[in-house]
């Protein structure tokens, strides 16, 4: 599993920092409502080489999963490179990650880059 | 791009533009050849019957296998493995054995070593033992290609993420890559890294040599909707304008599919391992269930010859079935 978080890239010190307080501000928000944050699961399907819904808005902290109910293997890569892209899912694999940072992250499958998907992610 | 003939080089009057469009689009995995310019349909049994003598005046013969996907087991084809195999033992069948294979790409289904090791186990049941590859994407997955380049590119001096050239018999052979680096909402690329090599690569040629390019993912616009296309191929192609004879070999599609434009022709080759819908034909482009008893005849493999003095290289689809 991997953080959701639009970090700046130019050095791993701004990462980590950036990646660090973005952790900090979701756990705040876990600590307000925590069943909420903490069990909801947000399902992306990967069906008919699309992803179902194209457009998921999700709250900071919250997870999201993406699986794969195609014969064909599939992958989810952040175009700017905003969160560890995923390794090919096969029939019926999973690929989870948390929302971190309000923001748009917009991201597509490597392998058949016609397919493309966002997410919006808001406060909690 | 248009669909249909747009010159005539071979001047002979013959009417073949309706024809051929009707038979490229319909992907049966028919039997058919264009050689010289005239377009003809065969079967499997009159390929037999015609035995050397189809190849006596051939004075190069290679043979087009793709999309093995071994690893593959789903209902499109539990068995992708056996299918292979009964490819290989087609070509070990020929009258008169190819000089060498081309793979167009996607050998395995997930890149993983133990697909890759299963492929060559097969392969070494093929009495022709010189291939050529190029990858498909399923062949690069995890790795940027890197145990696909470490295993296939051996015998040839692969550039950059694995494209190279050769000769066989005066013949310049052309293998691109464009599965690697796609960008989101696009096709198949090559890359400006690729294009410029390739600029290089045929500048020094004479007009007269035939030019055989293949590469996994169609150069020309398939059915762009599902991604069947190359956006940078329009570029690679302005480097072959000049030939005159240029035969463009894809997989990815997994059925016959052909334009001729100018002195370019285009062909897909069938899969020895499920089909894949017609374009359009489907909500997706994913393997396509047919029943077992038809299965063989829609996975196949293509030979492609040449004949010195003719133009255009005789490119013949057989099925499995």
């Amino acid at each position: 599993m991997t953080t959701l978080t639009p970090t700046s890239k130019r050095t791993a010190l701004l990462c980590a920092i950036s990646f660090l307080n973005l952790s900090i501000l979701a756990l705040g928000g876990d600590m307000k409502k925590p069943d909420e944050t903490t069990t909801k699961q947000n399902k992306i399907e990967i069906k008919d080489f699309a992803f179902n819904p194209q457009t998921l808005t999700v709250k900071s902290g919250e997870k999201i999963t993406w699986i794969n109910r195609d014969e064909e293997p599939h992958t989810v890569v952040s175009v700017q490179k905003q969160f560890k892209k995923s390794t090919a899912l096969d029939t019926d694999q999973e690929f989870t990650i948390t929302a971190g940072a309000p923001g748009t992250y917009t991201y597509f499958c490597s392998v058949h880059p016609k397919m493309t998907g966002t997410i919006v992610v808001v406060k909690p | 791009m248009s669909d249909y003939i747009s010159h005539d080089h071979e001047h002979d009057g013959i009417d073949r533009r309706g024809f051929l469009h009707c038979m490229a689009w319909a992907g049966t995995g028919l039997l058919w050849t264009i050689s010289g310019g005239v377009l003809a349909s065969r079967t499997l049994a009159q390929i037999a019957k015609a035995g050397d003598s189809l190849s006596s005046a051939t004075d190069l013969s290679f043979l087009q296998i793709s999309d093995s996907h071994i690893g593959f087991s789903k209902d499109a084809n539990k068995d992708v493995t056996e299918t292979f195999k009964i490819a290989l033992d087609r070509i070990n069948a020929m009258p008169t054995p190819p000089s060498f294979l081309i793979h167009t790409g996607d050998l395995t289904q997930l890149s993983k070593p133990e697909e890759f090791d299963t492929f060559d186990q097969v392969l070494k049941s093929c009495r022709t033992k010189d291939v050529f590859y190029v990858p498909g994407e399923h062949d690069v997955l995890n790795d940027a290609g890197k145990l696909y380049r470490e295993r296939y590119l051996k015998s040839v001096e692969g550039k950059g993420s694995g494209w190279y050239s050769f000769n066989k018999n005066g013949v310049h052979f052309i293998a691109l890559v464009n599965v690697l680096d796609l960008q989101a909402g696009g096709l198949g690329q090559l890359g400006d890294e690729q294009l410029e090599w390739l600029e290089a690569d045929v500048k020094d040629l004479g007009t007269s040599t035939p030019i055989v390019v293949f590469a996994h993912i169609p150069l020309w616009a398939v059915y762009p909707q599902w991604g069947w296309g190359t956006s940078d191929s329009e570029r690679a192609l302005g480097y072959l304008k000049r030939f005159g004879s240029v035969t463009v070999l894809n997989g990815h599609i997994h059925q016959v599919l052909q334009k001729v434009e100018g002195n370019v022709t285009f062909h897909t080759a069938m899969s020895t391992a499920f089909p894949q819908p017609a374009p359009g034909t489907a909500a997706s482009p994913g393997p396509m269930k047919v029943p077992a008893e038809k299965l063989r005849s829609m996975l196949g493999l293509t030979s492609v010859q040449y004949k010195q003095g003719k133009t255009t290289l005789a490119v013949v689809d057989s099925n499995l079935g």
